[in-house]
């Protein structure tokens, strides 16, 4: 199995080895020698994007809808700097990805030398882990365990920076089989003595709920068939983070829709009325808890997952089990049905009465209108038309990635791709791009905002050029309404350096990139108009011209509780119809 | 230089205030890691990122055939956020080990130090006095000067940095704790 060959050729054969087929990446002179491998090993498919941020992106769009490791191959310098926010954007979001950089030679390192930069330094703080390789002895080992380091336990980025000598340099490969982490080897089979402790508060709770997160997903498409089975014997309602969207399914009877600040009514009340709350793979973001001080009060709470720093950060839990969610879930499936517990069932109709109590308040309502498209509207014809077919949804940030949580169904996992802990404008185009590479006769949305398809646009020139039919669904406010939606609420509607001044004409860009351009602003034509953007068989930007001041709702202002929520227009919890009184100064403060 | 508005006092973490308490105690923290190129970097940059803080710090290879560093931090916090530190170090890919010595038991800290006091006449003689008296070396001597060795805990150390500043204290340097559990286990 060990062979001898130069640094570069070891890269490329450690990709195959690892099963990878695709990379993404950008050359430059520190990668040289390791683009002169590819060229020679055709196994190894290199789409080029147009900017390196965007091959972090597609990585990530790639190893979210594929449950693979997503890879990228950057030159030094600039190119690893550029690379650094979609690092960033996959730490956040636990998603594995290994980030080949090139760095000057060994003897140059630390002189200053022409794009040179301390890319472990840089990227120390947001990778999982990063090496940088001084000897070619090391290269194999570093190339098959950073792979490892990336997919096993909480999953993120690696980063391996070779210097071009070691690019150059002839040495022994060893194949991936012998490569045991000596340190990094972590839990995933929870505790059996907890597991048992949380069936039985399970079958004791009155009030309970599933909160589930990207940990589910994380965890393979088996964790997700084994939550929907554990949901459906406990007959247990369940919500989730933006990241778990998909592993229950939103046509699922037990679906209380996504929590958190643009969550329903009902999964927010639900979680702070809760007497049991299950948190599997989620971490309790800000985002999710509002008001620390005043989430969830009476509860008791449960937390599954794999890392175990996630336990106890935020909100202190009753009971933490680490372990990965597939294996944690599997457990709870076999003894809950085993030691023959029982949901309380008369207690739990009284929950779901109290839910549907809530769920009348039709949180996700909206005004629609004849005139103008509304977003919310367009979200939920784009779903119509496109839920039967198989499609996979990227977001940018904003409004619009808001409105599609809340109003596309997912029903299963790794359908949905949105940069939530970082909140990436500029993630969806490329991630579309990842996963189209992944799937390749799936139909692929970005659904995007007109300020936010600006930051990476570039990439319709990577569509073009592999013929990944992408969509681009912008929802054309001509404001970056969420940042616009906050000076309402904060700022006395003072609308400052909001406004999208100087548009391009999505159209003629999209022409001008040798894709179709679409533009549709009357709600009558929006359905034809959608069908023909799906009958393309090319990139598409679609330019859905909406109501320019709607807001998203339903909110949980900041410093506020879950029960404290903004309804859509009139309705609200607490009587405030003035909207720039509803944050005090406190929540100000906070993002 | 604006010298005119006292700066702020720093605040406290985040990440501890979101588990208020005022019950903040100081904790030593044994890591065996990897003694690879970075992995103090690593260390240190998780306490600078997080807005956890170093009262003390010592770090030296301590198996060299496995390349292996024991770090030994003393810090202060809550016993939840300390609890989050470890399990954040934990995290760290080339950290073997953890063990929070305070939470484990009774444990020993020593640490050295280098006094170096300048006088003549009886503030030299009252030095050397109290040096015996604290069990220290001289390592150093000129007519007009003493450089004593100290090892003990750190507040036997600052006890006796405070004695020998009327009788001529230069400078001091000192390694930090180096800490190790009592009874016949390892860490
Ligand atoms: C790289 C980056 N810069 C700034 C922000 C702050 N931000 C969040 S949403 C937003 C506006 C997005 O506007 P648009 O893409 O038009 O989406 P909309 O909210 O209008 O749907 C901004 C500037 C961000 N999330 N990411
Ligand atoms: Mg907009």
């Amino acid at each position: 199995m060990s062979r001898q060959m130069t640094g570069a050729e070891m890269v490329v054969a450690a990709l195959e080895d690892q099963g990878v087929d695709t990379i993404f990446g950008y050359p430059g002179g520190a990668v040289l020698p390791i683009y002169d491998a590819l060229f020679q090993h055709p196994n190894v498919k290199h789409v080029l994007v147009r900017h390196e941020q965007g091959a972090g992106h597609a990585a990530e769009g790639y190893a979210r809808s594929s449950g693979k490791v997503g890879v990228l191959l950057v030159t030094s310098g600039p190119g690893a700097t550029n690379a650094v926010t979609a690092l960033t954007d996959a730490l956040l979001d636990s998603i594995p990805l290994v980030c080949i950089t090139g760095q000057v030679p060994t003897h140059l390192i630390g002189s200053d030398a022409f794009q040179e930069c301390d890319t472990t330094g840089i990227t120390r703080h947001c990778t999982k882990h990063n090496y940088l390789v001084r000897r070619i002895e090391d290269l194999p080992r570093i190339l098959h365990e950073a792979f490892w380091v990336a997919s096993h336990g909480r999953p993120g980025p690696v980063v391996i920076d070779i210097p071009k000598d070691v690019q150059f340099a002839s040495g022994t490969y060893v194949g991936p089989q012998n490569i045991v982490h000596r340190t990094y080897q972590p839990v995933v089979k929870g505790e059996m003595d907890r597991i048992r402790q949380a069936v039985a508060m399970m079958a004791a709770a009155k009030r309970p709920v599933f909160y589930t997160g990207g940990g589910v997903i994380n965890a393979g498409p088996e964790a997700s068939k084994l939550l929907r089975e554990l949901v459906a014997l406990t007959g247990f309602p369940v919500t989730s983070t933006l990241m778990g969207l998909g592993a229950y399914p939103a046509s699922g009877p037990n679906w209380l829709g996504m929590l958190g600040m643009h969550g329903t009514y009902e999964a927010n009340h639900v979680m702070h009325d809760c007497d049991l709350m299950i948190a599997v793979g989620a971490r309790f973001d800000d985002r999710i808890t509002g008001r620390l001080d005043a989430f969830s009060p009476g509860s008791q709470k449960i937390h599954i997952d794999i890392d175990p720093s996630s336990i106890n950060k935020v909100v202190k839990v009753d009971l933490g089990i680490v372990g990965d969610c597939g294996f944690v879930l599997d457990d709870m499936v076999r003894l809950w049905r085993s030691e023959g517990h029982g949901a309380d069932r008369a207690a739990l109709a009284d929950w779901w009465e109290r839910i549907e109590g809530w769920r009348r308040r039709n949180s996700l309502g909206f005004t629609n209108s004849r005139t103008t498209i509304k977003p919310q509207h367009a979200i939920r014809r784009l779903y119509e038309l496109t839920k039967d077919r198989d499609t996979y949804i990227t977001t940018e940030v904003g409004q619009h990635q808001m409105w599609a949580a809340q109003h596309y169904g997912f029903d299963k996992p790794n359908r949905w791709m949105t940069s939530g802990g970082l909140g990436t404008m500029g993630y969806g185009l490329p991630a579309a791009i990842g996963v189209q590479m992944a799937h390749p006769g799936a139909l692929v949305i970005d659904v995007a905002g007109e300020a936010s398809i600006l930051m990476n646009m570039q990439e319709m020139s990577t569509a073009l050029q592999y013929r990944l039919p992408v969509k681009v669904f912008i929802l054309n406010n001509s404001y970056m309404g969420m940042v616009r939606q906050w000076q309402e609420l904060l700022h006395g509607s003072r609308y400052s350096e909001s406004y999208s001044e100087a548009l391009p004409d999505f159209v003629k860009l999209a022409e001008a990139y040798g894709g179709v351009g679409i533009r549709c602003d009357d709600p009558g034509e929006l359905d034809a108009a959608i069908l023909r953007m799906i009958d393309t068989p090319r990139p598409v930007i679609f330019d859905c011209v909406v109501e320019r001041e709607e807001n998203c709702f339903p909110m949980i202002p900041s410093g506020k509780a879950h029960n404290e929520m903004l309804l859509p227009t009139g309705i609200d919890d607490w009587g405030a119809p003035d909207l720039g009184a509803v944050i005090d100064e406190k929540g100000k403060m906070l993002v | 230089m604006n010298a005119l508005t006292p700066p702020p006092a720093s605040p406290p973490s985040p990440y501890s205030s979101a588990l208020a308490t005022s019950n903040t105690e100081p904790h030593t923290l044994s890591v065996l890691v990897d003694n690879e190129p970075g992995v103090l970097a690593r260390v240190v940059g998780l306490f600078a990122g997080r807005g956890y803080n170093i009262e003390s710090l010592t770090v030296a290879e301590v198996a060299h055939a496995e390349h292996q560093s024991r770090i030994t931090i003393v810090t202060s916090g809550t016993p939840e956020a300390v609890e989050q530190i470890r399990h954040q170090l934990e995290r760290l890919v080339p950290v073997h080990r953890v063990t929070d010595l305070t939470i484990k038991g009774h444990f020993v800290e020593r640490e050295l130090a280098m006094v170096k006091v300048r006088g003549k006449g009886e503030n030299r003689m009252e030095a050397l006095r109290l040096s015996e008296a604290f069990r220290g070396r001289v390592v150093d001597a000129t007519t007009e000067s003493f450089t004593f060795e100290l090892t003990g805990s750190p507040s036997k150390i600052d006890q006796f940095v405070e004695l020998m500043r009327p009788v001529g204290l230069v400078e001091v340097s000192r390694t930090g704790v180096a800490a190790i559990s009592r009874g016949p286990d390892g860490m």
